[in-house]
């Protein structure tokens, strides 16, 4: 079931378009900010609300890479792998928090806390190397940031 | 391909060619012969240049000697084009589409139900691509379980997106899908679960590889080189889609689609491809049988026994009545009708069924109207259903109202440049604009999506509707017929878009048993043609054969049971038909009373054959040849795909038999097929144009018949010798030129003597293609079958009258009307285990309000009483059905007959 | 030199206000074009201005603005939508337009929704740009309130409303017509073209789409004139560029230069050339779809015309710089994976062909591969070129692989012949 304010905000989106079906996306993304990631049942809910079928709101949510259909941890971390991070380097950077947070990519540790993710680059090439938590950016990366930033988010 | 205006010139590896210029180069290319490799383009689906393997050359002039590559299905034809399809570097490139898309394929043609007739493999042979150079894992993929009829191997797709656009673009089905991107398209349900749409059986044809199979051929499988094939028609509902019927061992083991142009066209509905299973059925009758007047109990006889015991004067006598059927063919009901005489002859169908069968037939006989071919039917641009459930009643008609619901935004793109084929960019366009299709039923129906209006309502109202269309047409502002301003209102905005449409369609049928919604759908006809429209019409009926019986003379069910009452009958010859099915049992029970000795010919047991005296094992549509008239009273032919080795035989030869044996084999009746149809023809002048419908039976290819077996068939000296060593005879088919060999000549054959398609390099179902004129157009020669009513224009006609009392419903009582499914109200579809996996039990609609009334929850079993006939059903509670009203569902599998629209009431248990 | 696009922008401090966007001359186009201009007039000027799309393709403008048929049912809007999806690898140059100067978009794209006659306009924002999406959120925010947009704008009865859509993550939503499937909602697949987006776009509305830097020209080109574009750029194309460089370079960055400056003064002044311990052996000029150029083009002029010239394309003009210290089959293996995991999966030669090539390279890169390698990699790079594949995005994937394998083969078989990486 979806909440109030869930169902709020996606007839919110539902205004601006033509027909409900367009707000697909928006309605993904407004469940996975309430809940963390998109649930078989989650889907269902969006297609009821929407009109249209759970085949029609899966095909849409298993094709985007920033919806996530399995369960993820309070934190998402996402490295960016893209080349102007690999010539600055993620690869070690990557293995430093793998390390530190016993799981590589598509993990997520054990108290639940940070899902460890890749991602394609983030447009901050320039200050290479680069990766988000959550919503927040990180640039020019070194061990202590890293050492701090996983401190930071709990 | 015939030269025609607007034609346009182009050149083909130095050939020249006249093209069509509104098709596309694939098509252009196949129609005239040139094999093209291709996966994502089908006819009926338009282009969407995804599978990038029907790659040509395109040069700019003839200076340009380079070219560049294009996908010719993307490419329109125009005058002067300059294309290669031979140019190494293009067929290098399509080599390499193939390569890649065998990267991940499984290679598992041994055990592939595909295999054989798999598009996949046509294409890697026709590409030439041989050897693997890809050296790394495969990607696999995990399958579903999608109900009974369909199997599912993702990991031989090769992403052609064919599946879902058919299932969803085509027939507007919802719960299949492509899922995920890349190389990790994924193409099936959200979750597991029974593909719901009503077609998609389709998806075994339309998928190239063996991702999508036929279920119930996986549990007798067989492969395609190994099968008897016939040409057929399907005899689960009015329409007569066109299929093959394939068999080996003696029993049946698919029925795919068979192409006609006028007809289905390349589909065919799931109630026709996997109702076929009752022909296997253990309850088959396969021997003649008699009852013992000891045991009380059937007894299996000889041929020659059984004419001995049949009194030659109970044949002779005068009371002698005979019923036939209208899921019998024609020549099995002018048999009969020739055995016991005109004046015996009645049509085994409720009085009901036979008063407004006998509407349409007439109306059809003597008006003149442009009765709509399924082909036609989907170039309507205005449409209005009157009545009919057509997705339960008649699914294909259905299918192509989805299609001509597509006309109208058709044309804008048209205006805008975008050719037709070229279909993402038209659905694009359209977005959901649809043609204006105006759907009046009793309930929903899975058709309502393409519908500018939905009129869910009781069945005054859809006829009171219907009545006010034609004042508006006749521009009779006065006499509602609904009384209510907002009906009034729609029927005047349907009658104008009626009156303003090019090609305008109506459609009603008989299923809803409401003779006023009939004669509105007629009078709406009718007063069409008085402004001078182009109007189409179709009408639904409940058999594969009602039309034919229907033009047969003969007198309804009913008339028996009033004229006999006192009357004793010596003999009464039921022709493949349950009784019980026809009329409450009561009067059923009544008859077989009164009648001395009871003959039935039928294929499976049922209550009426449980009656018999004397029990004939008629043969199906797949063990005979036969004519059957659809409901646009188009005649279609079926031949045998199991040769004759049981006592089976037509029941028009049964029944030969016995007018022989009548008059002491003075006559020799009908040796063939021809021979009934001869007489046919002298006896009933309708039927006069049948003579010269399809090849006699002595007709001949180059000297040869016509194989029904692929020239690779296997076993045939060893397939019996685990009953006998020696090469058993070939079965013979003196009534049609089909040969029960695999010798014999198949190239070209009449379009109505298809049994299977092949030709050299095409071993799928595309091979199709070579039998047709052109892409999506006729078949070679004609499309089979011959329209017995021809159209013509200036007859004039009177409106038929308007009568439509509201029936009289008490307190506590409901109006009951009747709910078809596509899944068990078809009495022989509904014994295939696949089909009955699909049906539901006996159910009643209710509305809200009236579930409340009468205090009945969802899904709660529930006594419904009609005319004394008590019914345990469930109750569904279903918004669209009008409080007041509800619908049952009918003719379910041991449902009694209940003779509805009626009232009913309610006992809770 | 002028700088028109980000002269107000200073790197490191907030985006420009509406007060001192307006300080600066913000708007005032609005004015002329409401006042004075037809709109036919504004896609004229733009037409004669020749400014290319900064997008990556480099078509021009006007062009595209003029095939909106002008006329014709109006009962449903046409459609403007910027593409400011920006997942090119190594690309970053819409984000500091964004994040710096969102009114400069604001106001570009008011003028240019009035040329194509769009009554609703859409920025679709790539989805990891936060910051940006907060800037323009409150932007649009202020231009609604001033009466830029919405209805009867500053009282000329045209009417805009304009929509941030945050992108759910995909490369390919930046084909522009991928974007419009996405931005109706559904799976971003590119569209058949013909019919162009002009005529058949958003709801299968006339609809232009554009890059944000292309946007953010416009209000300068109605406030100063076609000639005065046309004689920012060293070479006759017209406009400056935001050009961007990263890698392993002293001062990686964003500036906007004229068009038409050379590789080397980029590398050499702008970013000040390599790090101290790297040389340079070469760079891809345009994002990780262009081929790479090496030394011996270090003197290419910087503009669409000479960099396709060089074998190369301009693309998004930001350069990702190869150095010796960086395997070239690891860079071109990475740039590979992008492509092959970003494929929407249409179109065989793209789907099947760029995980083939992944893996090889992989295979290489860890010293499993072989020889033949070489030529199914050279054969595949031809496979999903230009005009096999039915969008832009295999053949963007084709161009990183056959110019490394070029430039760089000894490298390749390198790898192969020692089976191991000579950079680890
Ligand atoms: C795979 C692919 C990705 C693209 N991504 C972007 C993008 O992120 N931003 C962009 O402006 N153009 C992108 N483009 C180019 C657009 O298709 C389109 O040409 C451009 O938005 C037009 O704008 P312009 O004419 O202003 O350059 C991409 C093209 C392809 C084939
Ligand atoms: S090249 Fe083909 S598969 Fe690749 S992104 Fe474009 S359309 Fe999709
Ligand atoms: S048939 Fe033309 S691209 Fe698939």
């Amino acid at each position: 079931m979806l909440a109030e304010e869930e169902i709020k905000e996606i007839n919110e989106e539902i205004k601006q378009y033509p027909y409900p079906a367009v707000a697909c996306i928006d309605a993904l993304k407004i469940v996975q900010k309430h809940r963390g990631w998109v649930s078989d049942e989650s889907v269902k809910d969006i297609a009821q609300l929407l009109g249209i079928s759970n085949e029609e709101v899966d095909g849409v949510a298993t094709f985007y890479s920033r919806i996530y259909r399995k369960p993820v941890g309070r934190n998402v971390i996402l490295v960016c792998d893209s080349v102007s991070c690999m010539i600055m380097g993620y690869e070690s950077l990557y293995e430093y928090i793998s390390k530190k947070l016993g799981i590589a990519f598509g993990g997520t540790s054990t108290d639940g806390r940070f899902t460890l993710l890749p991602i394609s680059c983030l447009g901050d090439c320039d200050n290479a190397p680069a990766m988000m938590i959550n919503n927040d950016h990180f640039n020019r990366l070194t061990a202590d940031i890293i050492d701090e930033l996983l401190e930071r988010y709990k | 391909m015939s030269l025609e205006v607007n034609m346009v010139k182009i050149r083909i590896d130095g050939k020249y060619f006249e093209a069509k210029p509104e098709k596309n180069l694939l098509e252009t290319c196949l129609s005239i012969g040139i094999d093209i490799p291709h996966f994502c383009f089908h006819p009926a689906l338009g282009s969407v240049g995804a599978c990038r393997l029907c790659a040509v050359k395109k040069f700019r002039d003839k200076d340009d000697t380079k070219g560049r590559i294009v996908m010719s299905c993307m490419e329109p034809v125009t005058e002067g084009l300059m294309i290669s399809v031979e140019d190494p570097e293009v067929k290098a490139f399509r080599t390499s589409v193939l390569e890649s898309l065998m990267t991940n394929h499984p290679h598992d043609c041994p055990v592939c139900d595909e295999g054989g007739e798999c598009h996949l493999q046509d294409m890697t042979v026709m590409t030439g691509h041989n050897y693997r150079r890809y050296d790394f894992p495969k990607r696999t993929y995990n399958n579903q379980e999608l109900g009974p009829f369909i199997n599912h191997e993702m990991n031989r797709c090769i992403q052609c997106y064919r599946c879902v656009r058919f299932y969803r673009d085509y027939a507007g089905g919802k719960d299949l899908n492509v899922f995920a991107s890349r190389n990790h398209v994924y193409f099936g349900r959200h979750e597991d679960g029974t593909l719901e749409n009503e077609f998609s059986g389709n998806l075994v044809e339309v998928c190239p590889t063996g991702v999508f199979t036929d279920k119930t051929l996986k549990k007798h499988f067989t492969r395609k080189w190994d099968l008897t094939n016939a040409p057929s028609v399907c005899v689960h509902c009015s329409v007569g889609c066109n299929t093959i019927v394939s068999e080996r061992y003696g029993s049946i083991r698919r029925i795919m689609s068979r192409y006609n142009g006028a007809v289905n066209g390349y589909f065919i509905c799931d109630r026709g491809r996997f109702g076929y299973e009752f022909l296997n059925d253990e309850k088959r009758i396969k021997s003649v049988q008699i009852r013992s007047k000891k045991a009380d109990s059937l007894q299996i006889i000889e041929n020659e026994q059984l004419f001995t015991s049949l009194n030659n004067s109970e044949l002779n006598s005068k009371k002698i009545v005979g019923i036939g059927s209208p899921r019998a063919s024609l020549e099995s009901n002018f048999a009969l009708m020739s055995l016991v005489g005109k004046e015996n002859f009645y049509h085994g169908i409720s009085e009901r069924e036979y008063s407004l069968t006998k509407t349409i037939s007439g109306f059809f006989q003597h008006s003149g109207a442009l009765i709509a071919s399924l082909k036609q039917i989907e170039k309507a641009d205005a449409i209005l259903v009157l009545g009919e459930d057509l997705t339960n009643t008649a699914p294909m008609i259905a299918l192509a109202i989805r299609q001509a619901a597509r006309n109208v935004p058709n044309q804008e793109a048209k205006k805008k440049g975008i050719q037709l084929w070229n279909d993402a960019p038209v659905r694009e366009l359209a977005q959901d604009s649809k043609s204006p299709v105006f759907i009046a039923t009793l309930f929903k129906d899975s058709l309502d999506d393409v519908a500018e209006v939905t009129f869910h309502s009781s069945s005054e109202d859809i006829a009171n509707l219907g009545f006010d269309i034609v004042s508006g047409l006749n521009n009779i502002t006065t006499d509602s017929k609904t009384g209510k301003k907002d009906h009034q209102e729609l029927a005047g905005k349907i009658a104008q878009i009626l009156k303003n449409a090019k090609n305008p369609l109506i459609i009603s049928g008989i299923s809803s048993g409401d003779k006023a919604i009939l004669h509105a759908a007629i009078n709406i006809v009718t007063s069409l043609e008085s402004v001078g429209s182009g109007v189409m019409m179709s009408m639904v009926l409940p058999d594969c054969n009602s039309m034919g019986l229907a033009l047969l003379p003969g007198k309804s069910f009913q008339d028996l049971f009033i004229l006999e009452e006192s009357h004793r009958i010596d003999a009464l010859i039921v022709l493949e038909n349950d009784l019980y099915r026809r009329a409450d049992e009561e009067s059923v029970n009544k008859l077989f009373e009164k009648c001395d000795r009871v003959v039935v010919l039928d294929q499976l047991m049922n209550k009426t054959t449980q009656k018999a005296d004397i029990l004939l094992p008629a043969a199906t549509f797949a063990e005979s040849e036969g004519t059957i008239v659809n409901n646009e009273g188009r005649a279609q032919r079926f031949y045998k795909a199991v040769g004759n080795k049981t006592q089976v035989q037509e029941s028009w030869r049964w029944i030969g038999e016995l007018i022989s044996n009548r008059d002491n084999n003075q006559t020799d009746k009908w040796n063939l097929l021809d021979d009934i149809t001869e007489s046919m023809a002298i006896e009933l002048p309708l039927f006069s144009k049948l003579r010269k419908y399809s090849p006699d039976a002595d007709f001949r290819m180059l000297n040869m018949k016509m194989p029904r077996q692929t020239i690779r068939y296997s076993g045939r000296t060893a397939i019996n010798a685990n009953i006998s060593v020696s090469e058993a005879k070939l079965p013979q088919d003196p009534d049609s030129p089909l040969a029960f060999s695999m010798e014999g000549q198949n190239e070209n054959p009449p379009s109505s003597m298809v049994p299977f398609y092949w030709t050299p390099g095409w071993n799928s179902v595309q091979a199709m293609y070579n039998y047709l004129d052109e892409l999506d157009g006729r078949m070679k020669g004609g499309d089979p079958g011959l329209r017995l009513f021809e159209q013509s224009t200036g007859s004039k006609r009177d409106s038929l009258e308007y009568n439509n009392q509201k029936s009289e419903v008490r307190k506590n009582e409901l109006k009951i009307v009747p709910v078809y499914q596509i899944f068990g109200s078809e009495e022989l579809s509904a014994v295939s285990p696949s089909i009955i996996e699909r049906i539901h039990e006996p159910f009643v609609f209710l509305n809200p309000k009236d579930s409340e009334f009468f205090h009945l929850s969802d899904e709660e079993s529930v006594i419904l009483e009609i005319l004394n006939i008590k019914l345990n059903v469930k109750v569904k509670i279903e918004n669209s059905i009008v409080p007041g009203q509800a619908g049952l569902s009918v003719n379910l599998p041991g449902m009694p007959y209940v003779d509805i629209p009626g009232t009913g009431k309610f006992h809770k248990l | 030199m002028e700088r028109p696009l980000t002269q107000n922008i200073i790197p490191g401090s907030a985006a420009l206000s509406l007060d001192d966007y307006r300080k600066n001359g913000g708007y005032k186009s609005l004015g002329i074009v409401f006042k004075k201009m037809a709109p036919a007039e504004i896609t004229n000027l733009v037409k004669a201005s020749n400014l290319l799309g900064r997008g990556g393709a480099g078509f021009p403008t006007g062009v595209k603005w003029s095939l909106v048929p002008l006329e014709g049912d109006r009962s449903k809007p046409n459609y403007l939508v910027c593409n400011a999806d920006e997942m090119e690898p190594g690309t970053f140059k819409d984000r500091y337009l964004l994040e710096g100067n969102p009114h400069q978009l604001i106001e570009g794209m008011i003028i240019s929704a009035y040329a194509i006659q769009a009554e609703k306009a859409y920025i679709f924002l790539r989805w990891a740009y936060k910051k940006a999406e907060e800037i323009l959120r409150k932007a649009i925010d202020e231009a609604y309130k001033a009466g830029y947009l919405g209805k009867n704008v500053l009282g000329s009865g045209f009417n805009l409303d304009l929509y941030v859509h945050s992108s759910a993550g995909r490369y390919i939503c930046g084909e522009e017509t991928a974007l419009l499937n996405s931005l109706e909602g559904k799976r971003a697949l590119p569209r058949t073209k013909p019919p162009f987006p002009a005529i058949s776009g958003l709801f299968g509305r006339p609809t232009v789409v554009n890059n944000v830097e292309t946007l953010s020209w416009i209000s300068h080109i109605v406030r100063n004139g076609s000639d005065w574009f046309k004689g920012l750029s060293l070479t006759p194309t017209g406009g400056t560029k935001l050009f961007g460089v990263s890698g392993k370079v002293k001062n990686p960055g964003t500036w906007e230069l004229p068009l038409g400056i050379t590789v080397r003064e980029l590398l050499e002044e702008h970013a000040g050339g390599m790090l101290p311990g790297h040389k340079f052996r070469g760079a891809l000029p345009g994002g990780a779809s262009t081929d790479f150029l090496v030394e011996e083009h270090l003197d290419v002029k910087m503009d669409f015309s000479t960099v396709a010239a060089a074998g190369s394309r301009m693309g998004t003009g930001t350069m990702i710089v190869l150095d010796d210290k960086t395997c070239p089959v690891a860079f071109v293996h990475n740039v590979e994976r992008f492509f092959a995991l970003e494929s929407c999966g249409w179109c065989t030669p793209c789907r099947e062909g760029l995980p083939w090539v992944e893996k090889m390279l992989e295979s290489i890169e860890e010293g499993t591969g072989k020889m033949e390698y070489l030529d199914l990699l050279k054969f595949n790079a031809k496979y999903f070129g230009p005009g096999n594949t039915f969008c832009a995005h295999a053949p963007g994937a084709a161009e990183p692989l056959q110019s490394g394998l070029k430039y760089f083969y000894d490298d390749f078989v390198k790898h192969i012949t020692d089976k191991k990486c000579p950079w680890r």
